[in-house]
């Protein structure tokens, strides 16, 4: 039974793109059959963050309106066995995505045996956004600890529940927290909404946070997916995320202040 | 002045707990608004009251009121209409 995952924020640049393709890498190099589709037209990116930017040929929109078939736009990752990414068009717009459309190729994808199916959906609550989400059975939530971005995650959770087809069926969309760029010090400092702060705003279960690091940076620099990165912390505590999203209970790591060395122990540790 | 910006610095509360009150006061009420969320056709209605009611009196652009409240049971349509004081 395939499952259809929508990562999605409402705010822009909190992280859903390195986080769609770090989740959808985990969940393949765990030997489940994954494609992730990028749902931003007109600015697509996840083909530049997973680094496949040089083998798009066909995309979405030219499978929406048959101009190709989805096998010939799938481009198979060569780094990770059972991954494949489906490349969003970079000249059209929002309105060449349609229901019937994007149903069919989640419809093909579902027939063809994928286990997942990660959404990475555009900004803002408009087209691709919505496109993005409405056929999700659970949705992950990129939010970082900072108010607007906690107030864009809780528009888009009540989207999710109320215009999705799930929700219009009567059901609910699983619901998922993934926190990132957490900078333990600051929470420490008290200059930054802590990992209880947001999820009691946003009252949903956590699902991981990710602290912020430069490993992230120099991962898309390099078109890597971050998990790929097993020293990073990063990398590690999104292959921890796949892991509790496959049902293991796994604590959380990075999310403490890593210990100050004081002068003395500088001089003489 | 170093002083003085160091106890000026403790009583300022942390910027995080600010964060989260604001955050907290400001989801409630848009939570609230989404559920008693007006019905798109109240301004058009609102239109035609005083269109209706300019026939007989003489009213201001503002001077039909039109609101929705949701019960549990029953939702409550509230017209206010002011009417000028020498007619």
């Amino acid at each position: 039974m395939s499952k259809v995952i929508v990562v999605t924020s409402g705010k822009g640049g909190v992280g859903k793109t390195t986080s769609s393709a770090a989740f959808a890498a985990g969940l393949a190099s765990k030997g489940h059959k994954t494609a992730v589709i990028d749902f931003d037209v007109g600015l697509r990116n996840l083909d530049l963050i997973m680094g496949v930017e040089r083998r798009v040929v066909y995309d979405f929109v030219n499978v929406i309106n048959g101009e190709s078939t989805l096998k010939q736009a799938l481009i198979k990752d060569k780094r990770v066995e059972n991954l494949y990414i489906l490349p969003a068009s970079q000249t059209r717009d929002k309105d060449a995505l349609n229901k019937e459309g994007v149903e069919s190729v989640i419809n093909e994808l579902k027939a063809d045996d994928f286990d997942y199916i990660v959404c990475d959906s555009p900004a803002g609550i408009e087209k691709g956004a919505f496109m993005a989400l409405y056929f999700a059975d659970e949705a992950i939530v990129v939010t970082n600890p900072e108010v607007s971005s906690v107030r864009d995650s809780d528009r888009i959770l009540g989207i999710l529940q109320s215009r999705s087809k799930v929700a219009e069926e009567g059901g609910t969309v699983k619901e998922h927290l993934l926190i990132t760029r957490y900078s333990p010090e600051r929470v420490e400092g008290g200059d930054m909404l802590s990992k209880e702060d947001i999820q009691e705003i946003l009252s949903i279960p956590l699902l991981g946070v990710i602290p912020e690091s430069g490993s992230v940076l120099q991962a898309s620099n390099s078109g890597n997916p971050v998990i790929m990165d097993k020293e990073s912390q990063a990398g590690q505590a999104y292959m921890d995320v796949v892991s509790r999203f496959l049902g293991e209970d796994i604590p959380l790591r990075f999310v403490e202040p890593e210990e100050k060395k004081g002068f003395f122990k500088k001089l003489f540790g | 002045m170093g002083l003085f910006s160091f106890f000026k610095k403790e009583k300022k509360k942390n910027t995080a707990s600010l964060a989260k009150e604001r955050l907290q006061i400001l989801i409630a009420h848009e939570h609230s608004d989404t559920s008693t969320a007006a019905p798109d056709y109240l301004p058009k209605l609102q239109e035609e009251l005083i269109g209706v009611i300019r026939k007989y009196v003489k009213v201001d652009d503002n001077a039909v009121n039109v609101k929705l409240e949701k019960g549990d049971n029953f939702d409550v349509l509230e017209l206010n209409i002011t009417l000028p004081e020498n007619n």
